[in-house]
């Protein structure tokens, strides 16, 4: 398990990484952390001619907020989620998000932006930033543009990038006061993709909320309005009023056919509203997984 | 002087290397001019070899089997009537029988090179129907791994001891029980370095193995050439389990290659290698009836029990050690009159089986502890009950069951005891009537189990195949500073023999741990052994190393007598010195003389000085039998499928015990590899054969989180055979914990009406199993 030749450069700004992505032959791999393309490369699941290490660029490491969105650039780890050397518009969230990713190892190198452009269904910032409502700037040669993370991971594996452009940030709205969040996954071993994750981020002030049912075949099942899965009202008693056949209903739709993996997926979901519902925010260090 | 002799819980010598990192295993070995090896290898897991094409620019790069003249396949033989003898081809010749199974052999200066070259060897094969299931195998009309056979089986075997009188039991509990295909995952993987040493004449062959001797016996005779011609030397081995007690095709085509090319060619497998084409253990399946009497007391056990054990028959081990030794061992720890126990080694098209920590003993106490339960369960009684009216007892000791077994002591009922005692039954039940908060369900397993080990020349003849363990020896050498050298021929993968074999030496001669030096894993310098296997080496190698000291020691007291001018009858050996009427003298101070001093000596001395080769056997070679009480309380979220091990008890007699650390660490590793096989292991495949897992992220191990800190208990019943008492451990903490597991599994479901016959019980199986109460016309996508 060795990898087939390549070659490797380290552009030192975006100028430079856009231009040199694309004069580059076909066959080049961008590399941020290598948590999921160190091993396709060992693996010889990919041969690029070229590999582009994109940590040399200063922007992509940056995180900041902008009013009411917080901005994390495509190489910010998820231990630097985890230990809170990013801002936070999420009272926690996504540091407890991120503390149960895979393994520490695996957090000290890994990217929120690789992992996002990687979009293995079972990632858990797949789920939990498109619940969030999240949006991802993109720069190319001819400029930059902003996408919901629902429209830019468009199925396993495969997302709404072009040839010569590259995911720069992360946008994050603030969650707001009074707004409601749960997260859980299910593993059959801690640090291990997830078979199932449930997502909710809730306002009942405001009656509105989104729901995200992930690690599935495809991208994840995202309710943008999740009224229906309270029985059409999203209130203070939403959890109360969570009906699993109108989660399992979303799930049959979605193409799931199997009985124990609905089963499954559904008692996850169920178990994030819950967790949404709890008065107290667990510790922001606690893993969140079933 | 500290206490380090036998039962002194001395922590491990080799540690201080291991843990620092400082270890030398076979991948750290750089040798000038050394150059890599990648194998091309089948991708399917059946087909006629139509053609091999190599690009002219890698033609003196790239080995087939046209090339490997007067190399001979692979054979291991089993002498049990109507065994069919496979023949396992080097690299592959006419057919590939398993994915995985090598048919070209690149070498490059780096094996990122070889795989390269590798890639650019284009295969011609036409698929053949895939033999995938062991169950159809045995069917007529299945595709055959082996044509000329006629059918799939290298042997079935049957053994009937007055079933007929069973078969009015008021009580009959029937099951069909199996368990999953694993890999073994040693950290280490495989690894062969071979340099041809000229001055020597002599292939020098390092590879990381359980048993050096054998890997020369299997390579002589695929090479056809001299036994001193090779050297086999085996470094820091980092886990073995069974896995690096084999010979593999890869060692043999390397030793060809270095013949070949002169310089040194090093193989080291890759994780995929391992999980895809080499390791495969334990599938087993089994249909199971228990009769018993209304009170659980057992009338007999009827058994059809199949392996799957793949395409070719592993050396030395053969392909049906495992489902014949089912047969031989499936009564366990209990008494009953009447069984019948038909068995089958099926071929597959599979990687061969190998023996893996525990061997038959993990499938066989996963399906009787099964069933146990399910007796209970028809008699209404609880599990501990029906174990208790049927174990062996102590004033049965020394006992002969039902299949000749030969138990030679210990107290079976005390140790279920004293499990139930420590996991508290009586409060698990009322727990479990309370219910859980979380709406999560409390249940309780237990599973016992004995293992024989160290069982030597006379079970091994009759089973014929090409390994049969005869006396061990050991070598001892006092040095010239009075330092001890041993040397044995078994090798540790992991034990600490470094450490408990000094102990050993220093019960007789006293002298201090850190002065004594194990020499092993090299046949160049140490004495013949079948190597490290069935749990033998602290009851064999113990044995053998205290021999050659009682001699040494013999022979010390002797030169010291004469030292002391005293008579050597009026002379004792104390505490590393010999003792006379007037005064003593050291063992430093003897081995002095002897070496250095030899003016000194009596001119009547013995000859052979303070070097000694001792042998040894147990006074039977019947084996040792280890037991042990495991129970499990968990607690599983029926929703989900996830299992938590709230408590794991485990009791356990290995008579005396070398050294208690090492025991203990023993049996939390075996446990941890338990728990896998309980929960989390499973290399499943695909109808064509495939195997579905290439990655630990698709072949789940259990990682620190899902292994509890267990509570050990231990007894000490010492065997009356052994030197010092001492049972073969070594195995058993992976025997006992997937039954333990799986009844505590299933007593937290029965309420639910589940009940799961099939390890591992992943979080899929149990939802399934949970699913299927609540709606009988679920449609499962898999077989639970």
């Amino acid at each position: 398990m060795k990898p087939a030749a390549f070659a490797w450069e380290r552009p030192d700004s975006l100028p430079a990484l856009l231009a040199r992505l694309a004069e580059a032959p076909a066959g080049v791999k961008l590399i941020a952390g290598g948590q999921s393309i160190g091993p396709m490369l060992n693996l010889r699941l990919v041969e690029p001619a070229l590999i582009l290490d994109i940590t040399g660029v200063p922007e992509l490491r940056t995180a900041r907020v902008e009013g009411d969105t917080l901005v994390l650039g495509a190489c910010v780890t998820h231990a630097d989620i985890e230990d809170g050397r990013v801002p936070d518009l999420t009272g926690g969230a996504l540091r407890r998000v991120a503390a149960a990713i895979a393994y520490r190892p695996v957090r000290n190198r890994g990217t929120v932006g690789g992992s996002l452009v990687h979009a293995d269904p079972a990632a858990d910032w797949v789920s939990a930033l498109t619940a969030l409502g999240a949006e991802v700037e993109i720069a190319g040669r001819n400029g930059r543009r902003t996408v919901p993370l629902e429209r830019f991971v468009t199925g396993a594996l495969a997302v709404a990038l072009g040839a010569a452009e590259i995911l720069v940030a992360v946008r994050v709205p603030a969650l707001p006061a009074g707004a409601a969040w749960g997260y859980v996954k299910h593993c059959a071993k801690i640090g291990e993709f997830a078979h199932a994750i449930g997502a909710v981020r809730l306002e009942p002030d405001a009656g509105l909320g989104r729901a995200v049912i992930g690690a599935v075949e495809g991208p994840p099942v995202l309710l943008a309005d999740a009224r229906p899965l309270f029985g059409g009202r999203i209130g203070a008693d939403f959890a109360a009023r969570f009906d699993a056949g109108a989660a399992d209903l979303a799930l049959r739709e979605a193409g799931m056919a199997d009985t124990v993996e609905r089963h499954i997926h559904v008692t996850v979901l169920s178990r994030a509203v819950a967790a949404a519902a709890a008065p107290e925010p667990r510790s922001n260090t606690l893993p969140e997984a079933a | 002087m500290s206490r380090e002799g036998v039962g002194a819980p001395l922590p491990r010598k080799e540690d201080d290397r291991l843990m620092r990192g400082r270890g030398q295993y076979v991948g750290d070995l750089r040798l000038p001019g050394m150059q890599d090896v990648a194998f091309v290898r089948s991708p399917l897991a059946h087909a006629r070899i139509r053609a091999v094409h190599v690009p002219e620019a890698y033609r003196d790069r790239v080995f087939t089997a046209a090339d490997l003249d007067g190399v001979l396949p692979i054979r291991a033989v089993s002498g049990l009537p109507g065994f069919k003898v496979s023949e396992q081809p080097v690299l592959a010749t006419g057919k590939v029988r398993q994915v995985g199974e090598l048919v070209a052999m690149c070498v490059a200066p780096t094996r990122a090179e070889a795989e390269d070259i590798a890639a650019a060897v284009v295969l011609d094969l036409e698929e053949l129907p895939a033999v995938h299931d062991m169950l159809a195998a045995r069917e007529p009309g299945s595709a055959l791994v082996h044509e000329h056979w006629g059918d799939n089986v290298f042997l079935e075997t049957l053994v009937d001891v007055g079933i007929e009188s069973a078969l009015d039991a008021p009580i009959k509990v029937s099951r069909t029980i199996s368990t999953g295909r694993q890999c073994m995952a040693p950290i280490e993987g495989r690894g062969t370095v071979v340099q041809l040493d000229h001055r020597l004449d002599q292939l020098v062959v390092h590879t990381a193995s359980q048993m050096p001797h054998i890997v020369r016996n299997g390579l002589s005779e695929c090479l056809g050439i001299e036994q001193g011609r090779i050297r086999i030397v085996s470094p820091d081995v980092g886990g073995g389990f069974g896995y690096k007690a084999i010979l593999l095709a890869e060692d043999v085509a390397l030793a060809w290659l270095a013949l070949r090319c002169g310089h040194p060619v090093r193989w080291l497998e890759d994780r995929r290698e391992h999980l895809t084409s080499n390791a495969n253990c334990r599938e087993h399946h089994y249909r199971i009836t228990a009769y018993a009497e209304r009170d659980g007391r057992l009338r007999g056990i009827d058994c059809e029990a199949t392996v799957d054990s793949g395409a070719y028959s592993a050396y030395p081990f053969s392909a049906c050690l495992e489902a014949a030794q089912v047969a031989s061992i499936l009564p366990g720890p209990y008494d009953f009159p009447a069984y019948r126990c038909r068995t089958w080694s099926v071929a597959t098209n599979k990687c061969p089986i190998l023996p893996y920590r525990g061997v038959a003993r993990t499938g066989v106490c996963f399906a009787l502890e099964l069933v146990l339960d399910a007796v209970a369960r028809a008699a209404g009684i609880a599990p501990e009950a029906v174990r208790e009216r049927n174990l062996v007892r102590p004033e049965q000791m020394p006992f002969e069951n039902i299949t000749k077994k030969h138990f030679d002591s210990g107290d079976y009922p005390e140790a279920l005891a004293r499990a139930l005692k420590a996991v508290d039954v009586d409060a698990i039940r009322a727990r479990q009537r309370q219910g859980e908060p979380d709406g999560r369900r409390i249940g309780l397993g237990l599973a016992i189990y004995c293992e024989q080990a160290a069982h030597g020349t006379s079970v091994y003849s009759g089973w014929g195949i090409p390994m049969v363990p005869g006396h061990e020896q050991a070598s001892a050498r006092l040095t010239p500073d009075g330092g001890l050298e041993l040397r044995i021929g078994a090798h540790s993968h992991g034990q600490g023999l470094e450490t408990t074999l000094a102990q050993v030496a220093h019960e007789i001669l006293g002298v201090p741990v850190a002065r004594t030096r194990l020499v092993h894993g090299d046949t160049a310098m140490t004495p013949y052994s079948t190597g490290s296997w069935g749990s033998r080496v602290m009851v064999m190698a113990g044995g053998a190393v205290a021999a050659a000291c009682e001699e040494l020691r013999a022979r010390a007291v002797r030169i010291g007598a004469h030292l002391l001018q005293a008579r050597p009858d009026a002379c004792r050996f104390e505490g590393g010195h010999v003792v006379g009427p007037t005064g003593d003298v050291p063992l430093e101070a003897i081995a002095r003389t002897w070496y250095r001093r030899p003016q000194d000596l009596a001119p009547d001395t013995d000859p052979g000085g303070l070097e000694v080769t001792a042998g040894y056997k147990p006074v039977r070679d019947s084996g040792t039998f280890s037991y042990a009480a495991h129970a499990a309380v968990v607690a599983v979220d029926p929703d989900l499928g996830a299992v938590e091990i709230l408590d794991y008890v485990i009791v356990e007699d290995g008579g005396t015990l070398v050294n208690p650390l090492v025991v203990d660490g023993q049996i939390y590793g075996g446990l941890a590899q338990g728990i896998g096989t309980a929960l989390f292991e499973e290399m499943r495949f695909d109808a064509r054969g495939q195997p579905l897992a290439s990655t630990f992220a698709d072949y789940l191990l259990p990682g620190a989180a899902d292994v509890p800190m267990a509570r050990i208990d231990h007894m000490e019943t010492p065997s009356p055979y052994t030197r010092f008492g001492q049972k073969g451990i070594g195995e058993g903490g992976a025997i006992a914990p997937p039954a333990a597991l799986a009844n505590a599994v299933n007593d937290a479901l029965a309420p639910l009406g589940v009940e799961l016959l099939h390890s591992p019980a992943t979080p899929r199986r149990i939802v399934e199993a949970v699913l299927a109460t609540r709606a009988p016309a679920v449609t499962a996508r898999e077989a639970a």
